[in-house]
């Protein structure tokens, strides 16, 4: 399947809108009363687990363009990953504002002391070069190796992402361990795949030397 | 030992009519959810062991004078791991299908005359007062919660207890087939708590049998529960099937899980914080900024005599 270039105008117009469908479940459940006895908790909850979700669906492009084909795909990696940090950003915003209320004192020793708070403090800060660097432009100063290089690092903020969730629960840790699962399976794809591909380079240089 | 009324004593309110009739129509909503339906249409009476609404409430000068949260807050944003880990509405879905009558609590170990107690008996033992108390949980979020109940020392007078009892342990029920809570692996079942014997004596400490004038609801510890106003919520065990006197310290549930992050005592304290909360401050529900958090959850004139010369760091 090869889309046209109006096809994926139109994939990537209905994407957006989709990728905003989380915010437009709090809005609504905001004016509606539907945010339970602890509001600020609801949404700082929905915020995270979205910024999860979407993580998880950006990793997961690349392996869906490998064993479907469809090549186009990578035509919307961008735009997920920017919802990654978008979603990100309103968690973040949401502890710093709603539930801290800018109680910069409180924040930092939060940060210093509470582990699942600096970790997700860690992923938050480490994707903000990578929001920074996503446009056209930006690849271009870069290269594209280093650029490349850089952007590796959303698989080590994947896993910090998954390790905050893990330390931030209570006692029951089926859903981070359902996160890990996944992220597990989306990294190992890759490790498997660098493996194979570096079995035929050294096959093919053993070729060729003898 | 000297008990201090509390600085902001003043006649009880009446429980204002705009959360009556929330609760009114709170409970009509929940009719009409399924589990409840399914409840009414086998016949099961739901709170078989009141009959109604509890008449002449004493008032009690130990009521703060904080506005209570709505019937539907307290009834829909709990922690009941029988019912679940998973989140504050788990025990509002899961917890009708609780079965609370028959019921009874035995009370035994060092006692003189142990007894076995039917709910209809334990709610004779003594006049039912309204207790408005705050309740801090150990989550950094606090309520302000209007109970039904009477001093947990009348029922413990019942069995006289023995010269070397210390500690008060309480059990709570495990009914298998409407806790799926009870088949996770992090808890070790039944859930215990217990408290030292001047802290279960305490006039603060009450067994609790009704919200808002009204029969407990299940997922709030039906048909009876513990209240201990100055430790964090956990303490304050639900729907309790059996109460032990002991000389040794009792294991307690949450501290056998996590023994660094949940001690015996868990006075409410803003000085020791807990690895994932500060427990400085704490967010009223209902409320928009954060309030700080008071020692011993603001019940310091009554209780903090009670831990006079411990380390309260070491003993969290």
């Amino acid at each position: 399947m090869q889309p046209t270039p109006r096809q994926i105008i139109a994939i990537k117009a209905a994407l957006f809108a989709a990728c905003l469908w989380p915010l437009a479940q709090l809005v609504w459940l905001g004016y509606v009363g539907g945010l339970g006895a602890n509001p600020i908790e609801y949404i700082t909850r929905h915020l995270g687990t979205w910024t999860l979700n979407f993580l998880l669906v950006t990793l997961a492009v690349t392996p869906l363009r490998h064993l479907s084909g469809w090549h186009w795909l990578i035509r919307l990696r961008r735009m997920l990953g920017l919802y990654v940090f978008f979603y990100a950003l309103l968690h973040f915003l949401t502890y710093l504002w709603l539930d801290q209320f800018f109680d910069w004192m409180s924040i930092v020793k939060d940060i210093a002391k509470r582990p699942f708070i600096t970790a997700g403090f860690t992923a938050f800060l480490l994707l903000i070069p990578l929001a920074a660097t996503s446009n056209a432009a930006m690849l271009k100063r870069l290269g594209g190796r280093r650029w490349a290089q850089l952007h590796r690092s959303a698989y080590a903020i994947a896993i910090i992402g998954v390790i905050h969730y893990w330390w931030l629960v209570k006692k029951d840790i089926t859903l981070p361990l359902v996160y890990a699962v996944l992220l597990g399976v989306l990294l190992g794809w890759r490790a498997a795949r660098l493996a194979r591909e570096r079995q035929r380079q050294l096959r093919a240089s053993i070729y060729e030397s003898g | 030992m000297l008990i201090k009324r509390p600085d902001d004593i003043a006649p009880s309110e009446i429980t204002p009519q705009a959360l009556f009739e929330g609760r009114r129509g709170f409970i009509k909503a929940a009719g009409a959810t399924a589990l409840v339906g399914a409840a009414l249409a086998a016949g099961l009476p739901r709170r078989a062991w009141a009959n109604g609404k509890f008449a002449d409430l004493q008032k009690s000068p130990y009521s703060v004078l904080e506005p209570p949260n709505s019937l539907r807050d307290i009834t829909t944003y709990n922690n009941f791991v029988e019912f679940g880990f998973g989140g504050k509405s788990q025990p509002a879905e899961r917890a009708g299908a609780m079965r609370t009558h028959p019921w009874t609590v035995g009370i035994e170990g060092l006692v003189q005359k142990p007894r076995t107690l039917a709910i209809e008996d334990v709610l004779k033992i003594a006049p039912l007062e309204e207790r408005i108390y705050r309740l801090r949980c150990v989550e950094g979020w606090s309520m302000v919660i209007p109970w039904v109940g009477f001093p947990l020392n009348a029922l413990l007078k019942q069995v006289e207890p023995l010269g070397n009892a210390k500690y008060v342990e309480f059990i709570t029920q495990m009914e298998p087939a409407a806790m799926p809570g009870l088949r996770l692996p992090y808890i070790d079942f039944p859930y215990t708590e217990g408290l030292r014997l001047d802290e279960a004596m305490h006039p603060l400490t009450i067994m609790a049998v009704g919200l808002y004038g009204d029969a407990l609801p299940n997922q709030n510890g039906a048909p009876l529960r513990l209240v201990v106003p100055w430790k964090y919520g956990f303490k304050s065990g639900k729907s309790i099937v059996k109460i032990r006197f002991t000389d040794k310290q009792p294991q307690t549930a949450w501290n056998q899980a996590q023994p660094d992050e949940y001690g015996f005592y868990a006075n409410v304290n803003p000085d020791v914080s807990h690895p994932r909360w500060s427990q400085e401050k704490e967010r009223r529900i209902g409320e928009f900024f954060k309030r700080k958090t008071l020692p011993f959850n603001g019940y310091a004139d009554q209780v903090a005599p009670l831990y006079a010369g411990m380390d309260l760091r070491k003993f969290y």
